[in-house]
């Protein structure tokens, strides 16, 4: 017979809805394929894990819970971008790069050239998100992968971030943010702690720890919701809904699915790409302002190796590689299991370096993973 | 006869150096299938992809119900009415039927895709075509070859298509996938649709065909209705005479 393996036209053939040749699928295994599965499987395991290894460290206790959320929402910020561009079937590797390069922007233009912050901001953002274009742009007109473009990129990017404050201030890391900051609009976006009337009441009831001596005797320890929790929540949240409710987010999909097939019904894939490029650049420039008004500097090597970070939350998340599946949430749960595992070692006592090990086994289990969940949607063997 | 809502009158298209139509000739009328037949290289998919948009004519004319038209992209032919299903392009697996019917359509309700919209008239639509979906949700890579191309085919009726060009929508199916294809290609056919069937395999032409126009080299070498033409003189015509008939000889008449 000339069944090549597809098992044949079967639902065609009997045309019922009880169809002897589709196997029943239980609820089960509708979960299986959703590609949040890992993340929550993974975010449930080290829970359980540093809840047993280092449950009375502090690690839970208000302090320590707002220590790895800050740390996860780093990588969530970073992850969004990453994964709408993977589902769009792109790489983006100058993502390190760029926040480097952004933080410097931000104080280039804020401190060394006296502009004030947000002026200095908006130009950042506008800086980033064209080299992100510029990205995209050479990705599609050329059809290279992005993974080499975004290569040259990574070291075009860091090249630039070291060579500009070097030559013109002879230094490579730039202070002075939090004064040039002060009463800043702008700025307080990225650097206020909102709901502190919330600390203060729950270090009342004694639930929050509040500082016994110095200036701040009295306060509570936590002095409110930090602006990169609040960002992290409103790019993930953004991210979902784009991607599974929208038109647009139907043809992120597409296009990561299959270009061609995607162009031929009339999706405009080369601008879908660009705009992703674009939001990828948007979130680490996100990334780099949090992390400047944070410190209140910014250096030229910050943000080294944080595009593979957030591919492989993005991976952990359930995302393919190879594109057009994915899911911002899972991406999120990816970027969890990142700050829980980082910080949990260190409540631990565990040396610190065994992250890196973790990361590697981690990646692997979850690209094994997906591709087997690969296989179950495709019906491929 | 009705006059054809497409008629193509002595296309060539050039690429470069190399000729790749030198004067072909082609129309489809509403409600045949006009079968278009050639061997490999022959030019049918250049010829096609002039049609749906994909390429300019070096020289000569599309006339679109009449109308002389100019294509500058697939999405203008297609907003003409001129539908087409690419073979192994029709869809992607990963992504829900739903997902793909609308694709590049989505109905919207304020920001978001009407999904409730979306799913209900997928499944209706696909039951129509004689498929019972188990779930909108299903992703389309658990479809069976002939019901890809069958939701392609829905797709393109559904969409208000005039002329549905299949490119080899038979070439990688089983036999009884095939049957079900040829079914659903006459169905369409009877709700007044023009149908552009491209194929090499000659029992498959003949068994929905309306008129069969032979493409050889870059050229039509004729068309003939139905009746006027035997499968072996289609299959001589496709294969350049001479040599096939030689080897079918040796063959003992099994090609």
């Amino acid at each position: 017979m000339s069944d090549n393996g597809n098992g044949d036209g079967g639902a065609l053939a009997a045309g019922g809805p009880d169809d002897e040749r589709i196997k029943k699928t239980g609820g089960l295994r509708q979960w299986l394929i959703r590609p949040e599965l890992g993340g929550i499987v993974g975010v449930i395991a080290v829970f359980v894990f540093f809840g047993v290894l280092a449950g009375d460290s502090g690690m839970f206790n208000a302090q320590g819970i707002m220590n790895w959320s800050q740390i996860s929402a780093q990588f969530m910020i970073i992850a969004v971008g990453a994964c709408m561009l993977m589902v769009a079937g792109e790489f983006d590797l100058s993502v390190g790069s760029m926040i480097g390069f952004a933080g410097i922007s931000i104080a280039m233009f804020g401190v060394v050239w006296g502009l004030p912050m947000w002026v200095a901001i908006l130009i950042t953002f506008a800086i980033c998100m064209g080299v992100g274009a510029i990205n995209g742009v050479i990705v599609v007109r050329t059809g290279l992968p992005s993974f080499i473009v975004t290569l040259a990129f990574l070291f075009i990017l860091r090249g630039f971030t070291i060579f500009i404050p070097q030559t013109v201030e002879n230094r490579t890391i730039i202070g002075g943010i939090e004064e040039a900051a002060e009463g800043d609009w702008l700025a307080a976006v990225f650097n206020t702690d909102l709901a502190g009337w919330l600390f203060v009441w729950l270090a009342d009831i004694g639930v929050v720890d509040t500082f016994s001596r110095g200036t701040r005797a009295g306060e509570p320890v936590i002095s409110g919701i930090p602006m990169l929790i609040v960002w992290a929540f409103v790019l993930v949240i953004i991210g979902h809904v784009v991607l599974t409710r929208t038109r647009f987010g139907n043809w992120i999909f597409a296009v990561g699915g299959d270009a061609q097939a995607a162009r031929y019904v009339g999706v405009p894939v080369d601008r879908v790409k660009i705009i992703m490029f674009m939001t990828t650049a948007f979130c680490a420039t996100v990334f780099a302002c949090v992390q400047v008004f944070e410190f209140g500097s910014a250096a030229a090597d910050r943000g080294i190796l944080k595009e593979f970070e957030a591919i492989i939350a993005v991976v952990i998340g359930g995302a393919l590689l190879t594109g057009g599946y994915g899911s911002v949430v899972g991406a999120a749960l990816g970027a969890l299991i990142f700050g829980v595992v980082q910080q949990g070692l260190f409540f631990a006592d565990v040396e610190s370096s065994l992250f890196r090990v973790f990361l590697g086994v981690i990646l692997l289990f979850a690209v094994i993973l997906n591709t087997y969940i690969r296989r179950i949607i495709t019906g491929e063997r | 006869m009705a006059d054809p809502i497409v008629h193509m009158e002595n296309i060539t298209k050039h690429f470069g150096p190399v000729i790749a139509l030198n004067g072909v000739s082609f129309d489809v009328k509403a409600g045949e299938c006009h079968c278009l037949l050639g061997d490999n290289g022959a030019g049918k998919s250049t010829f096609i992809k002039t049609m749906s948009g994909v390429h300019k004519p070096t020289s000569g004319e599309i006339m679109f119900e009449g109308q002389k038209m100019n294509f500058a992209s697939p999405r203008d032919a297609m907003e003409a009415g001129i539908a087409t299903v690419y073979q192994d392009l029709a869809m992607i697996p990963l992504m829900s039927v739903t997902r793909n019917f609308w694709m590049g359509r989505e109905p919207k309700k304020g920001f978001f895709i009407d999904f409730d919209k979306a799913n209900s008239t997928t499944m209706s639509e696909m039951k129509k075509m004689g498929i019972n979906l188990r779930s909108p949700d299903q992703a389309v890579g658990t479809l069976s070859g002939g019901e890809r191309q069958t939701v392609a085919i829905a797709r393109a009726v559904y969409f208000g298509a005039k002329v549905l060009i299949l490119d080899e929508p038979t070439s990688a199916l089983g036999v009884r996938q095939t049957s079900n294809v040829l079914a659903t290609v006459d169905r369409v056919r009877k709700s007044g649709i023009g149908v552009v069937f491209i194929t090499h395999n000659v029992r498959h032409a003949m068994a929905v065909g309306d008129r069969f126009t032979v493409l050889n080299r870059g050229k039509t070498l004729g068309t003939a209705a139905r009746g006027e033409i035997t499968p072996e003189e289609l299959q001589d015509l496709m294969a350049g005479g001479q040599e096939m008939a030689q080897l079918e000889g040796s063959l003992g008449g099994t090609v």
